[in-house]
């Protein structure tokens, strides 16, 4: 169907009682520019059609005109609210490339930034999920949080958002004298503000009436769609790229892996794989990263922070490698094809909203629209992640 | 719960398919293996079914584009949660009739996957289900990712050809210079406010080192 | 009122009421003095609930809120009425032009015609009718016309979900609120509200939400049906921001806007009264007895002191309701369709129900047990006021301290403290 008969017309619906809503792409609540074309009748919904590519800015092919440090900026920009992992997937896969191994004290430096992102991404991830919901507050007190890590890192590379922190071969810079008491002291007190957290939102009657039982996803429904990250954890699989085959300095650590386990409570209507399991999960993961960085911070070992003799010029042999590692929202996959020159010949990032995305017209047959942004919400896509 | 290597992986798709499994690719940093597009299907159902093998996760599937070779390669990254396996596959298409067996039915995750490499690479997919553009708008022509792809002159009312910004500085300053060399002092300030062009021009532009 | 102005036309001017034919023209402009009088006091009051609430959110959420705009940026909903005024009035070509610009007003309308029955104090109020109760009850249910034409008259889509919405749930937590009033109207015999008031007391026991456990119930059942009614979160659903952008309100703009939200927020103070009235004792003044009153009354001089301390008292305790339905905006998160109306119709109406037949079995028995002391206030020292005091006991002051000590918890195990240093 071309897209004009998919747009609302003037007195215009289909046949019968359908009425065809376009939500978004400006909207309050769907992450990012995205449009969902919903067909509904009343408040329920027959299904929702995204339709995304609004904030498509052909990264890949940039990935071709640049050379392959000069990429590394663009990698931010695929996810920005989880920097960090675009740009270590990218210097893995280039690393494999040139047959690099990068020093201990740059793989701690990746794992601790890395893992300090994955809690701001969550943060936002269950604020927004919370202010969708229709609880205002949770928001600003995850935001809140969200400002001590940013000048965490910032202290570290120099920026807030888009942090450039990672470059083929190491990191770009060491890790400020005065960083280390100042991560401890924050960790602290976020502990409390997971409890803090839970009391408030997580577990919240009507927060979790809302959620529990909603949208089940099972798990070979997940496998086969395609969701990696917390969405396939919450399924029920206890499956983690950190732990299945680990990469940098994640086989030092001991962490556990948060999954699925119907958390909202059978007597709520909870099943494994609702939407509460994707909320909750993501909480848990907040504490194991926490866990993980004060490991890392015990551990830290000295030495240099960028690996000996790395070209100036980068020039990999002809051949191709990819990179899997655990991002804020699943599994980001690099896949960078090399033909000897000094820019990629093909530079590709598999992320995990892109393929969340595909299962929200299958679940939508039946939810009502205040579902449908729990839903979204839920499954944690953003528009950068999707489009690139 | 086994874990196969590339090889083993490749020895029993070799020993059930034959001609149409080419060799493992010597590991350039990753092995793979090219399948013949006409047995696609059959080879992937194996992949999936066979209990030994069992990738349940289609990781990945892209394409890279050869026109020195007449070809787009469409990659295939396939995963194993139960035996924690992976494989890499390549089917290769020719340029000008890019068709090829849609593998959707097997793994759903294929479904935008496909849609996103015949948005950009401009290859059909044969049994689809909704094989249409995902990325760029509907009305798009042309394959953005193909390496002998240029933009047409605009989209609907939007252009995308621009003066370079460089000439336009320089011609600035020639009358900048000009003016000054006319007129003595008071060389008031150049009025003309420097349009907010900040694109880059349309051919690959050199890349910033 | 009336009675005021006959006073002064007796007294003053020297002329009988009754054949006087200038006494129309007075009683007219009475009226439109109090009119004026009461609207301003509602748009006054919603325009500052706006700045406290935006205040109060902010604390909430750990950011300050306006402060700028004069003392604290009191001032701040002068600002906002003033840009909303000098806005582009816009009328979306396609949409229904005169239902577009008649809709705020009936909500307006609906909103503003409560304040007439109001008891703002001991014989504060416009007028004191007998059917009180029922007249506010029926014309608050003007507010849902206003917002059903919205939404339609919009020609969105979105609007129209919103203004269905609202619909379905104002009309539905009528009945249970419709209901539930029953209770104290039950225990107190008369719809008007003064005469309510007045069978209450000044002390907490002697409120009719601490006297028996039916009226405890349907104080937190009224509570949620009135919430339900002026669409204040958990059930904001027709405005649901994250939802359908603004529901009924999204095409509107400038002052027509405003005036949804200034309904909205003056809404906060008729249901907090109402409230107050049927449950929390009205301008009951504690230490004064109902036997004092009377006996005032019987000398025909009411003491001046004792109107100022039961309009204060009235003030207060609406203050004290409002601030809890702020709070609870920004603390909970939004209830969906299917589940309000869950909740009102498989829950609340049954539950109302029976309330209704315990309370009226209740006053029965009391009747039986205690005769003529059975109404208004008991005696102190009485089997009635024993029983009040220990439900109180129970009911109130147990399950408050509990709370307060909690929240205390809460707020010390993490670190913070009650901080208004930066208010």
């Amino acid at each position: 169907m071309a897209l004009d008969q998919l747009v609302m017309t003037k007195f215009g619906e289909t046949a019968g009682e359908e009425m065809i809503l376009n939500m978004g792409p400006q909207h309050p609540s769907t992450h990012g520019v995205i449009n969902f074309v919903v067909h509904a009748d009343g408040e329920v919904m027959k299904k929702a059609v995204p339709q995304v590519g609004y904030l498509h800015r052909a990264i890949e092919k940039i990935g071709e005109i640049v050379t392959y440090p000069g990429f590394m900026p663009y990698t931010d920009r695929i996810d920005y609210l989880a920097a960090m992992f675009a740009n270590e997937g990218y210097a893995l896969a280039v690393e494999k490339l040139l047959g690099l191994t990068v020093p201990p004290r740059a793989q701690y430096l990746r794992a601790i930034s890395c893992e300090l992102n994955r809690i701001a991404s969550h943060l936002i991830s269950l604020g927004s999920m919370a202010m969708d919901i229709g609880a205002v507050t949770p928001f600003p007190y995850a935001l809140r949080e969200r400002e001590s890590i940013n000048d965490l890192l910032e202290a570290l590379c120099g920026a807030r958002l888009t942090y450039n922190f990672h470059r083929i071969g190491g990191v770009g810079f060491d890790m400020p004298d005065d960083w280390m008491p100042l991560c401890r002291k924050w960790l602290d007190h976020f502990d409390r503000i997971l409890d803090e957290w839970d009391r408030l939102i997580s577990f919240n009657e009507i927060f979790v009436e809302r959620l529990a039982g909603l949208a089940v996803i099972p798990l070979e429904m997940a496998i086969n769609y395609g969701l990696v990250g917390p969405n396939l954890r919450a399924s029920g699989i206890e499956f983690d790229l950190r732990k299945a085959h680990p990469y940098g300095a994640y086989p030092d650590f001991d962490f556990k892996i948060p999954f699925g386990k119907a958390y909202a409570g059978a007597y709520r209507g909870g099943v494994v794989g609702d939407c509460f399991d994707r909320f909750y999960v993501r909480v848990l993961e907040c504490r194991e990263s926490v866990s993980i960085v004060r490991q890392a911070l015990d551990k830290f070992p000295p030495g240099e922070f960028m690996a000996p003799k790395v070209p100036r010029k980068i020039k990999p042999e002809a051949g191709e490698a990819q990179s899997r590692i655990e991002a804020a929202r699943g599994e980001m996959a690099y896949y960078v094809v090399s033909d000897g020159g000094e820019r990629a010949y093909r530079v590709r990032a598999r992320t995990g909203s892109f393929l969340a995305m595909g299962i929200i017209e299958e679940l939508s047959k039946g939810l009502m629209i205040a579902d449908l942004v729990a839903l979204i919400a839920s499954l944690d896509v953003v528009a950068p992640e999707i489009d690139r | 719960m086994s874990a196969l290597t590339f090889e083993q992986i490749h020895q029993r798709l070799a020993g059930k398919f034959g001609e149409a499994v080419g060799p493992l690719q010597p590991a350039k940093k990753d092995p793979f293996c090219t399948f013949a597009p006409a047995r696609l299907l059959e080879i992937c159902r194996f992949l999936k079914s066979e209990p030994d093998l069992a990738f349940d996760f289609l990781e990945d599937l892209t394409a890279t584009d050869h026109p020195k070779l007449n070809l787009i390669r469409v990659v295939y990254h396939f995963y194993s949660y139960p035996h924690r396996h992976m494989f890499i596959a390549k089917a290769e298409v020719n340029r000008q009739i890019s068709e090829i067996d849609s593998v959707e039915q097997l793994w759903k995750s294929a479904n935008w996957m496909e849609r996103e490499v015949y948005d950009l690479f401009g290859v059909r997919f044969k049994g689809h289900s909704d094989l249409r553009r995902i990325l760029m708008p509907d009305d798009w022509v042309g394959a953005p990712l193909r390496k002998d792809y240029s933009e047409a002159g605009g989209y609907r009312d939007i252009s995308n050809v621009r003066d370079n910004p460089l000439d336009l500085y320089l011609s600035m300053d020639r009358e900048l210079k000009a003016q000054q060399a006319a007129a003595q002092p008071a060389a008031g300030s150049q009025s003309a406010a420097a349009p907010e062009q900040h694109a880059a021009p349309n051919p690959p532009a050199k890349p910033g080192a | 009122m009336k009675e005021l102005i006959d006073k002064i036309i007796v007294e003053q001017l020297g002329h009988d009421p009754q054949t006087w034919p200038m006494a129309q023209g007075l009683y007219l402009v009475g009226m439109m003095l109090v009119g004026v009088l009461l609207t301003t006091f509602g748009a006054i009051f919603a325009g500052l609930l706006s700045w406290w609430e935006r205040r109060i959110a902010a604390r909430i959420q750990s950011r300050i809120g306006p402060n700028r705009v004069g003392p604290q940026g009191v001032l701040q909903f002068i600002a906002d009425a003033l840009k909303l005024i000098l806005k582009e009035d816009l009328i979306p070509t396609d949409s229904d032009h005169i239902l577009f610009r008649i809709a705020p007003y009936f909500v307006m309308t609906g909103f503003i015609l409560t304040f007439v029955v109001l008891p703002f104090g001991y014989h504060l109020s416009a007028t004191s009718m007998n059917v009180g109760l029922f007249y506010v009850v029926s014309i608050t249910a003007l507010v849902v016309v206003g917002i059903l034409i919205s939404g339609w008259a919009s020609n969105s889509k979105w609007a129209l979900f919103g203004g269905i919405r609202a619909a379905a749930q104002v009309v539905s937590y009528e009945i249970p609120a419709g209901m539930v009033i029953l209770v104290p109207i039950i225990m107190a015999g008369s719809l008007n509200m003064h005469d309510i008031i007045r069978a209450q007391g000044g002390a907490p026991w002697d409120w009719f939400m601490f006297q028996t456990p039916w009226a405890y119930a349907s104080f937190f059942i009224m509570f949620t049906a009135l919430l339900a009614e002026g669409n204040r979160t958990p059930f904001d659903l027709p405005e649901a921001e994250s939802e359908i952008v603004a529901g009924y309100n999204t095409e509107y703009s400038g002052m027509r806007f405003g005036y949804y939200f200034l309904a909205e927020w003056g809404n906060l103070w008729v249901m907090s009264a109402v409230l107050t009235t049927l449950f929390l004792g009205g301008w009951q003044v504690p230490f004064v007895s109902m036997a004092k009153l009377t006996a005032w009354e019987a000398t025909g001089h009411v003491p001046l002191w004792y109107y100022l301390a039961s309009a204060a008292v009235f003030t207060l305790k609406v203050l004290v309701l409002v601030n809890i339905i702020v709070w609870i905006r920004w603390t909970f998160p939004r209830i969906r369709v299917d589940q309000m109306m869950n909740l009102c119709w498989k829950y609340l109406v049954p539950i109302g129900m029976g309330l209704v037949v315990l309370a009226a079995v209740t006053e029965l028995l009391s009747y039986q047990l205690f005769g003529e002391a059975a109404k208004g206030q008991a005696k102190v020292g009485s089997i009635r006021d024993t029983l009040h005091f220990a439900f109180f006991l129970v009911a109130g002051l147990v399950p408050f301290a509990a709370f307060a000590l909690k929240t205390r918890r809460n707020i010390y195990i993490v670190g913070d403290r009650v901080d208004l240093s930066n208010w």
